[in-house]
C-alpha cells in the first residue's frame, strides 16, 4: 500500500534506527505507560497536540518544541501509532502534514495489532537527545473552517462526509457512551453523507485495501473528482478518514473540519438535518 | 515484557454491542471495552486476574451506557 503506512514488522525492525522516531498517541492517555513499542515517545493529545487556551491545533512554536524534545528533526521519519485503530495517530499525522513534515507514516493496525501479535513492550520512557525542528506555516488547504462548511452545505460545492456512527448521524445520541456530550443538538450537517470511520478498517485494526476503500466511497458518490470535507465530533475520527481519502486513495482536495459537530451542533440557528 | 494472552470478543450490553479486549503485561491484566458501532474505547480497567480486570471494566461500561441519553429522531 502507500508509503505512508508501515507494518508492525517494519516497526519492530526499524524503531531504533537513528533517523526514525516512533510516537504513540492514544485516546486513552494512560495506555502508553502500560507498555509501548520500545523506544517510542508518548504524546498526550489533550495537552500536547492542541492549543490549551484557545480551541485550535497545536501552535507552531509548541509543535517545534514538542518535536525537538522528542528527538525529531526535519529529516526524521516519524512513525505514529495508537489505540482505537489509530484515531489520534491520524490526528497527529494531519497536524504534522499541516506543518509541512515530509516523512510521516502510520503503523498499520496500531496498538491493537502490536498487542495481538504479542510483540515486545517497554514501560520506560526513552532518553532522547533534543534536536532543533523548524516547522512551516500551517497549510490551511488541509483544514476546513466553519465558513467553508457552511458554503459547502448551502451550495453543494464540496462533498461532506460525516464519519460518526449512524446513531450520532441521525441524532439518536449526541456522542458515544463515555464521551462528553458537548453539543446542544443532534443530527448532521444538511447534505452530508454517512460513512462511519470504522468502515475504513479491518477487524485487526489495519486499513482495508485500496480497492475496497475506493468502492466504499464510490458507492456514496465520492470519487475524488470534487472537493471533500470530512467531519466527526471533535475532528479526530475525521482525521482518520481524511488520511484515507488524501493519502491512501490519493484524492487531491480533502479537508478535515476539526470544528466538527461540537462546533456545528452548538451554533445558534445552524441548519440541522435529521435523520 | 510482551502482551500475553490477547483476546477479544463481542457481546451485547444493554442495547449496544461491545467488544472486550484483554491481555496480560507483566503481572497485570488490562481490559478495554469498545462500543462496536461508534467504535470508541470507553471503559478500561486493570486487575490481578483476567476475570477481575474484565469485571471492573464491564461495571464501568454499564454505568456509561446507562448515562447515554437517546433521543427520538423524528
Amino acid at each position: 500500500m502507500a508509503d505512508v503506512l508501515v507494518s508492525t514488522d517494519w516497526v519492530a525492525q526499524h524503531a531504533k534506527d537513528a533517523n526514525v522516531g516512533v510516537v504513540e498517541v492514544d485516546v486513552d492517555t494512560a495506555a502508553y505507560d502500560q507498555g509501548h513499542v520500545p523506544g517510542a515517545v508518548g504524546w498526550n493529545w489533550t495537552t500536547e497536540l492542541c492549543d490549551t487556551l484557545v480551541r485550535d491545533i497545536i501552535p507552531l512554536k509548541k509543535l517545534e518544541e514538542l518535536l525537538g524534545k522528542s528527538g525529531v528533526d526535519n529529516n526524521t521519519t516519524i512513525v505514529l501509532y495508537g489505540d482505537n485503530n489509530n484515531w489520534f495517530a491520524a490526528w497527529a499525522f494531519w497536524q504534522l502534514k499541516m506543518y509541512g513534515h515530509k516523512d510521516v507514516r502510520i503503523m498499520d493496525g496500531g496498538r491493537k495489532k502490536w498487542l495481538a501479535e504479542s510483540r515486545e513492550l517497554s514501560t520506560e520512557r526513552p532518553t532522547l537527545a533534543a534536536k532543533t525542528y523548524t516547522a512551516s506555516a500551517p497549510d490551511v488547504s488541509l483544514r476546513a473552517f466553519l465558513p467553508d462548511v457552511q458554503q459547502a452545505s448551502a451550495q453543494k460545492k464540496a462533498a461532506l462526509v460525516d464519519v460518526r456512527s449512524p446513531a450520532e448521524f441521525t441524532g439518536e445520541i449526541l456522542a458515544p457512551p463515555g464521551l462528553p456530550e458537548t453539543c446542544q443538538r443532534g443530527g448532521h450537517i444538511p447534505g452530508a453523507k454517512s460513512i462511519p470511520w470504522g468502515k475504513n478498517c479491518n477487524d485487526d485494526g489495519t486499513f482495508k485495501s485500496v480497492d475496497d476503500l475506493k468502492k466504499l466511497y464510490a458507492d456514496q458518490g465520492i470519487k475524488g473528482d470534487a472537493p471533500i470535507i470530512a467531519y466527526c465530533r471533535i475532528g479526530e475520527r475525521s482525521s482518520l478518514t481524511w488520511f484515507v481519502l488524501k493519502h491512501l486513495l490519493g484524492f487531491q482536495n480533502v479537508k478535515n473540519y476539526d470544528g466538527s459537530w461540537t462546533e456545528w451542533g452548538n451554533l445558534v440557528g445552524a441548519p440541522v438535518e435529521k435523520p | 515484557m510482551r502482551a500475553e494472552g490477547y483476546t477479544k470478543r463481542r457481546q451485547p450490553l444493554g442495547d449496544w454491542e461491545i467488544e472486550i479486549e484483554t491481555y496480560q503485561a507483566g503481572d497485570v491484566f488490562y481490559c478495554t471495552i469498545n462500543n462496536v458501532d461508534p467504535g470508541a474505547r470507553f471503559a478500561r480497567a486493570e486487575g490481578a486476574t483476567r476475570e477481575e480486570a474484565e469485571s471492573k471494566a464491564l461495571e464501568k461500561a454499564e454505568k456509561y451506557i446507562k448515562q447515554t441519553r437517546r433521543f427520538t429522531t423524528t
